[in-house]
């Protein structure tokens, strides 16, 4: 062995600066800030549109049509939708923005927060892209500190905008202290989410499951504050749990007070540091809880298409049927006072008159029925996204797969068409009976469960034509297989405005499926309009098939 | 007796508008055939293979599997064959294992003990993870997961879409074997690359394709035939004879230490004759080197990889001129 080659001397690494574990973070600011330039104004814009919207539209009821809609708020069901009901007495514009608002803006920024930090922590080291970031001149903290910072950023810039649209809209009758006290307080209390997503993409290893478990806390802070307030008007201690409160107890619009924004403050310092702290002890790429190892083999009962469209349909139904029949749930409850309120309306309002009728004795009915509409319109919708699965499964080739295994077009269609109508009627029967358990549930009987079912039924058969539609187009035309929506578009117009719009020709009337159905409530249906309903779905499932056996797979 | 072929294409077309995908291609797998099916990308090759599993419907021609309609038939046809796409998508909810069950579940195969030990030993060999959501699969396990499903049932015939799309050279070399395997269990396999040297060790026929349409078929031995072999060799004499002869193409000299350097390519059907030209001019060194696959697959791409490179060419000056313009 020679002794002869001296390597050159390796400079010595120092001990590293305080702060290394942070750089690049002003420039990851930027990079973020630029590849969400997009996102972040929409983000931005529809928050400030909201804010002047609600000015607008609150402004324009009257002080009499408010003074109403502080008595609904002092319900149970308005409080839990609502707030603790500050100034419920003397129910001005900025009062309602404060008592009703915010809740829904702390869950507008909060979802904004949650996914705009999960997306640019877990996101993108489950991606890989991050890898390559890290690998550069950039401390481990970086990308968690600079999400944290366009966040602040972004969440300022909302509730500086949304004070100065609230000053300026409101026509001075908001004041400028208040309106920041209102927006300020909203983005802190969602900054508290945002700080408790961070921590959760530290525990898990999937972004998906830190949107979960952040959308969690959200909806835990929701339902204690709503506890709390129902408890006592103000607020209980119970409420002081829970960040929405944070923002409501600042009282903006009637005795403003700044403090309880700091609990925000305190709170999001808390949970960064949690994160830091979680963020220095674990390993790129995984996350404090390992993520659980599925099923090695499959159930005996995947066996075929249908399990398998059950399988891939049922987490979106399940949310679907959680969603709306919560939604209709509490809507039922309102039914009482509602009807109550809007029958002052109609006398000078020639829009409400159209859409509930002038005869104030059927108006209880007729809301009902608008409610029914907006609901089945949602399944309509559900209908149509459903009817368009089989279209993602082909453009992603999963379709090819099952196809070239001995499955027949039409087992493999008709599977996927199965579940969506089934998932459909499901949906459409938790919509109408959740309204009727509402109703009762508050000591509303006008209406018996028969009638409600007597409602439902021939509503599933114009729902069976959405899907028929909507696989129709798939099957002939699969590229634009979205025009399905045009259908429900339609009918949402024409059910909504249709008796605005005079002297429109009958068949403008009579393209729209729920044309044919019976006014909810108070008519029986007639046997020829149901007769037609079932043939035209299903001519439509038939050309679906007919058009699904005869095409190229995959065409889109 | 004459033998059902497990492929038989005749003459198949498929356009989609104005693309002509498929332009009279001829096709042939017989029981117990390993055929590799060569092309570049966008030469047909997928659009063949959907042709064949009854998902896209041909324009004129025919194709058929096992003697029957791949359109009409599809059902019970798909019994006997298994597939492999190239770029495999699962289902992202379900395990892989959840996905391997699945298929060979479709595939109307009861879960046999048989079939769970086979499936235990396919998934140790090709070294996947059968616990993992479908979502969070590398390309490559992905296809690992449609290879094992396919190599769990007793197909009668395997059509793989390059099925090793992905796959590091050790998973190549597995799947090979299994390959191999389907051969000696007297199976029939259209294998579609642009790999030649997978293609090159495990099939024991070749169809290549370009623009739809079937240029080369046969034995590797028959092809290898067809081509040229390139010569190297320093030569006392005056080569001119050499280059009067027919097959003899390209032929470059030069002058080397003490001698002339000659380089040609020759037809392997006139190698004899070109030896015996050659033994009479002194020669000093010799080389011949034998045609791969790769030759045979240039030779039938050589001028659409030139005019691909003249296209990019003008391409680029026409951007350049473009740039150049809107700098003005």
């Amino acid at each position: 062995m020679s002794a002869a080659v001296v390597s050159p001397p390796v400079p010595a690494v120092g001990r590293p600066a305080f702060g290394a574990t942070l750089t690049g973070t002003g420039r990851m600011v930027r990079f973020m800030l630029r590849r969400d330039r997009v996102r972040l104004s929409v983000w931005t814009a529809s928050v400030v549109f909201f804010y002047a919207y609600f000015v607008v539209a609150l402004g324009a009821m009257g002080d009499e049509a408010l003074a109403g809609r502080a008595l609904i708020m002092e319900t149970p069901s308005g409080i839990a939708m609502g707030g603790p009901g500050y100034g419920i007495d003397d129910y001005t514009v900025g009062v309602a923005i404060a008592n009703e608002g915010i809740t829904w803006m702390v869950m507008a920024l909060a979802i904004m927060s949650i996914l705009h930090v999960v997306r640019h922590t877990r996101g993108e080291e489950e991606g890989g892209r991050s890898e390559l970031v890290r690998a550069g001149a950039v401390g481990r903290h970086a990308p968690a500190v600079a999400a944290t910072i366009t966040l602040l950023i972004v969440n300022a810039v909302i509730a500086i905008v949304s004070a100065l649209a609230l000053y300026g809209v409101g026509e001075s009758d908001l004041g400028l202290g208040d309106s920041f006290a209102l927006t300020v307080g909203s983005g802190l209390s969602a900054m508290v989410f945002g700080a408790i997503a961070l921590v959760a993409a530290q525990v898990t290893e999937h972004g998906r499951g830190a949107v979960g478990i952040s959308l969690a806390a959200f909806g835990i802070a929701f339902m204690v504050r709503a506890a709390g307030d129902i408890q006592e008007r103000h607020g209980s201690a119970l409420s002081w749990f829970s960040p929405i409160a944070w923002a409501q107890q600042m009282r903006p619009f009637v005795d403003v007070r700044w403090w309880p924004a700091a609990l925000s403050v305190v709170a999001i310092v808390l949970f960064l540091l949690l994160g830091a702290f979680l963020g220095s002890r674990r390993d790129f790429g995984s996350g404090m809880v390992a993520v659980r190892a599925g099923r090695a083999d499959a159930r005996a009962t995947l066996r075929g298409p249908v399990t398998l469209a059950w399988i891939q349909q049922r987490i979106v139904l399940m949310w679907c049927v959680l969603g709306l029949g919560l939604m209709w749930y509490a809507s039922g409850t309102l039914l009482p006072d509602i009807t109550s309120m809007i029958a002052e309306i109609p006398e000078n309002n020639p829009v409400f008159a159209a859409v509930f009728g002038a005869d104030t004795s059927q108006f209880t009915t007729a809301f009902l029925g608008v409610m029914v509409l907006f609901a089945m319109l949602c399944c309509a919708a559900y209908a149509v996204v459903m009817g368009q699965r089989p279209k993602a499964e082909e453009g992603v080739g999963r379709a090819e797969i099952a196809l070239a295994k001995p499955v027949s077009r039409q087992r493999w269609f008709g599977s996927q068409l199965l579940v969506a109508g089934l998932g459909t009627a499901v949906l459409a029967a938790v919509s109408i009976w959740g309204l009727w358990v509402g109703a009762v549930s508050v000591g509303y009987e006008e209406q018996s469960f028969g009638d409600y079912t007597e409602v439902l039924w021939p509503y599933l058969l114009a729902l069976a034509v959405y899907l028929g539609f909507t696989a129709a187009l798939y099957a002939w035309f699969p590229r634009v297989a979205g025009i399905g929506w045009a259908l429900l578009i339609y009918t949402f117009v024409i059910g909504m405005f249709g008796g605005l719009l005079e002297d429109l020709p009958d068949w403008v009337h009579r393209v729209s499926p729920f044309y044919w159905l019976p006014a909810a409530f108070t008519e029986e249906p007639e046997a020829s309009h149901m007769l037609g309903l079932t043939g035209v779905a299903v001519v439509l499932f038939l050309l679906a098939f007919a058009g699904f056996r005869r095409r190229d797979v995959p065409s889109v | 007796m004459t033998v059902t072929p497990a492929i038989e294409i005749h003459d198949l077309s498929k356009s989609f508008g104005r693309v002509q995908a498929l332009d009279g291609l001829n096709l042939a797998v017989q029981p117990g055939e390993i055929r590799g099916f060569l092309g570049p990308n966008g030469a047909g090759k997928s659009t063949t293979i959907r042709v064949l599993l009854g998902l896209l419907r041909a324009d004129a021609g025919s194709a058929r599997l096992f003697g029957g309609d791949v359109w009409r038939d599809a059902v019970e046809l798909h019994k006997r064959i298994t597939y492999v796409p190239g770029d495999v998508s699962l289902w992202p909810n379900l395990t892989g294992g959840e996905c391997i069950d699945y298929l060979a579940r479709l595939s109307g195969h009861a879960e046999k003990s048989r079939l769970r030990a086979r499936k235990v030993e396919l998934l140790e060999r090709f070294e996947l993870d059968p616990r993992k959501k479908a979502r969070t699969y590398s390309k490559g396990n992905r296809q690992k997961v449609a290879l094992v499903a396919a190599f769990l049932t007793d197909a009668e015939l395997y059509v793989l879409d390059e099925p090793t799309s992905g796959l590091d050279p050790l998973m190549e070399a597995v799947f090979t074997e299994y390959i191999r395997e389907a051969r000696s269990a007297g199976r029939s396999v259209l294998l579609s690359s642009h790999i030649l040297s997978e293609v090159e060790k495990v099939c024991d026929t070749v169809t290549i394709i370009r623009n739809g349409t079937d240029v080369e078929s046969g034995t590797l031995d028959d092809l290898r035939h067809l081509t040229r072999t390139s010569v190297t060799a320093v030569v006392g004499g005056n080569p001119a004879a050499v280059a009067q002869l027919p097959g003899v193409h390209d032929l470059v000299t030069t002058a080397s230490d003490g001698g002339t350097r000659v380089t040609f390519d020759t037809d392997n059907a006139q190698i004899g004759t070109v030896l015996t030209a050659m033994s009479a001019l002194e020669v000093r060194s010799f080389t011949a080197t034998p045609p791969s696959l790769e030759d045979l697959f240039m030779r039938h791409y050589g001028d659409v990889i030139d005019a691909d490179e003249a296209a990019a060419e003008a391409a680029a000056n026409g951007a350049a001129a473009g740039r150049k313009a809107g700098a003005r």
